[in-house]
């Protein structure tokens, strides 16, 4: 509570304020987060339900989205798929961090051994083209939306043990470490303590734009028919059922397109915000 | 120089090992009996049995390891279990068209990027900057396999103009390549802009202006030269993703190349197939990080070889 009281008194945060972009990606995501928790009370029909009388009908007042090749509202699939998007987001960003943040943190506070062993697992794992490595893990793993996140949040460890690490590295020599440790601080009390909450707003700014990148690749293992499955209202999955129809009925591929689009941009518009807030020195790297 | 290079050439060696042990762990992994998928569901098990002592299965793994490297070695894959032909000759053909795909993605999305980014960064804040910047928004935001579908349905399913899919003709290429090219393209005139903007503030520039040099010269010569190097660096970083954006790009538009032929012989648990692919388009990435390394050594002057 104490650091969220601080932040909002912070400079930072008024340099977010006044940063129209970052203000219309939080727009976004509030709608994204109120729209995920609120879905059963918003969506005017119920997500599951097939109507055969009323397959792939184009949109109305009825159905504002249409209705796909079973029958079903579109929009409320779609307000449903809401909740899969922001938790395949969460989950997968939490995992690389639950993984990168100790390992990248004491591989760059300890260096030496343990850094070289950890560096050149970091060098093989990021040999393999991301995406390529998450559909491995996901066949590896077993077709489904769970081992889908799981997927693309291993694909993300060595990126966030990277940057840690640099970060640490660099945080380590400055002469408030130096002081604590000539009190006699134990080393897990100074990586904790000291060096840790230097390197958090890289480690916030990277993983608001990490979820962005998870989105789309769950819901491109979702397309590929390795993430979600049906009858899951997950935007991807959606997509590639939608897909057969696109000569006939192209709403039902348009919409939850648009969907992934609108969650996506509205994290890189809130991570580049933070970015530009939380680092003035790289103020010109997006506007 | 030739000392720098030949020490990243020697670094390739772990990480090459490193690559295909995980290759050949997460294939051993992947669910289902090679054997049975070789013998056939309705195979008797002395067969079974027969055809996994005769492909080297029934050998602890390290033993089984060093058979595939053995055979690696010898540009060996094994033969895939659908069609029985060689894994490299399946592979070979699909391969060459992912690399052009891919080839031609990233060249548009140097010209492109590079294009918009630095007309971006001489008139920063004009309606083209803003037009160019929302535009690459979009560009980084869209799903690459919603993308392709969308201009499908414009260009080819609406307006006739190219076709929906398939090889053969050079108006194939358009789609798929434009599709696939998308989001790098927006990303690297991000890039080229703000590392433009960067260098176009800086001390040397004035000093190049206040000799006279045209504004042409001077963002020419002096501020692209200098930012080209974070602009490698992000091609560099964007081959590897693009290479994972092929797969959806190959499957939206029914492109004959590795990476849907990668997830075909996953379902189809066409395991050889699997790790021949996993393995050459990984191989093909170390080779590509390692010639973007070298080309930044060249261009930053500054850099050192140790």
């Amino acid at each position: 509570m104490e650091m969220i009281t601080r932040f909002i008194k912070s400079d930072a945060f008024k340099r977010l304020k006044r940063n129209r972009v970052a203000m219309i990606g939080m727009i976004v995501l509030i709608i994204l987060f109120g729209v995920a928790i609120f879905a059963p009370y918003i969506a005017p029909h119920d997500p599951y339900s097939q109507d055969f009388f009323q397959t792939l009908q184009s949109p109305s007042w009825e159905y504002p989205f249409g209705t796909d090749d079973l029958g079903r509202c579109i929009f409320s699939r779609i307000l449903h798929g809401a909740r899969y998007s922001v938790s395949i987001g969460f989950i997968s960003v939490s995992i690389g961090l639950a993984v990168g943040v100790p390992v990248g943190a004491l591989s760059g506070y300890f260096g030496g051994k343990l850094d070289l062993i950890v560096q050149r697992f970091v060098d093989i794992m990021m040999a393999f083209p991301g995406m390529l490595l998450a559909i491995i893990i996901v066949s590896v793993m077993g077709v489904g939306l769970v081992n889908a996140m799981i997927a693309v949040g291993i694909v993300n460890i060595p990126q966030y043990i990277r940057l840690i690490r640099g970060d640490v590295m660099t945080v380590k020599n400055e002469e408030h470490v130096e002081a604590a440790r000539a009190i006699g601080r134990g080393d897990g009390m100074i990586i904790l303590k000291h060096v840790l909450p230097h390197c958090l707003a890289p480690i916030i700014v990277f993983s608001s734009l990490q979820i962005a990148t998870a989105i789309l690749w769950a819901a491109g293992l979702g397309f590929l028919g390795l993430g979600a499955q049906a009858p899951t209202p997950e935007w991807g999955a959606m997509l590639s059922q939608g897909r057969g129809y696109i000569r006939t009925a192209h709403h039902a591929t348009t919409f939850p397109g648009l969907a992934i689009m609108i969650a996506v941009m509205g994290f890189n518009l809130f991570g580049d915000g933070l970015r530009d807030a939380l680092d003035p020195r790289m103020r010109h790297d997006n506007a | 120089m030739s000392v720098y290079i030949l020490r990243r050439l020697l670094l390739l060696i772990p990480v090459l090992l490193g690559v295909s042990m995980i290759v050949f762990g997460m294939v051993r992994m992947l669910p289902g009996d090679p054997a049975v998928a070789i013998a056939g569901v309705h195979a008797t098990p002395e067969y079974i049995q027969h055809v996994r002592s005769q492909m080297g299965l029934d050998e602890p793994l390290p033993v089984q390891y060093g058979i595939f490297m053995r055979d690696l070695m010898r540009g060996d894959l094994g033969r895939s279990t659908r069609t029985r032909q060689p894994v490299l000759t399946e592979i070979w053909p699909r391969f060459i068209n992912t690399m052009q795909l891919t080839a031609i993605a990233l060249a548009i999305a140097t010209v492109v990027g590079i294009t918009a980014g630095v007309i971006s960064a001489t008139r920063p804040y004009s309606i083209y900057d803003q037009a160019s910047m929302v535009l690459s928004l979009f560009g980084v935001s869209a799903p690459v396999f919603w993308l392709g579908l969308i201009l499908m349905l414009i260009f080819a399913v609406n307006l006739g103009w190219l076709p929906s899919s398939g090889t053969g003709t050079i108006w194939h290429f358009i789609l798929p390549s434009v599709t696939l090219a998308a989001q790098s393209t927006a990303l690297v005139a991000r890039m080229t802009r703000s590392s433009m903007l960067e260098v176009l503030g800086k001390d040397y520039i004035v000093t190049a202006r206040s000799k006279g040099l045209t504004e042409r010269v001077i963002n020419i010569k002096h501020a692209l030269r200098n930012a080209l190097i974070s602009i490698v660096t992000i091609l560099g970083l964007r081959f590897g993703i693009l290479l994972g954006g092929a797969v959806l790009t190959e499957t939206v538009f029914s492109w004959p190349g590795v990476g849907r032929l990668m997830v075909d012989s996953i379902l189809a648990r066409d395991y050889p197939v699997v790790q021949g692919s996993v393995l050459m388009l990984a191989m093909l990435f170390v080779l590509i990080n390692l010639f973007v390394d070298i080309l930044y050594a060249f261009l930053d002057p500054q850099i050192q070889y140790e």
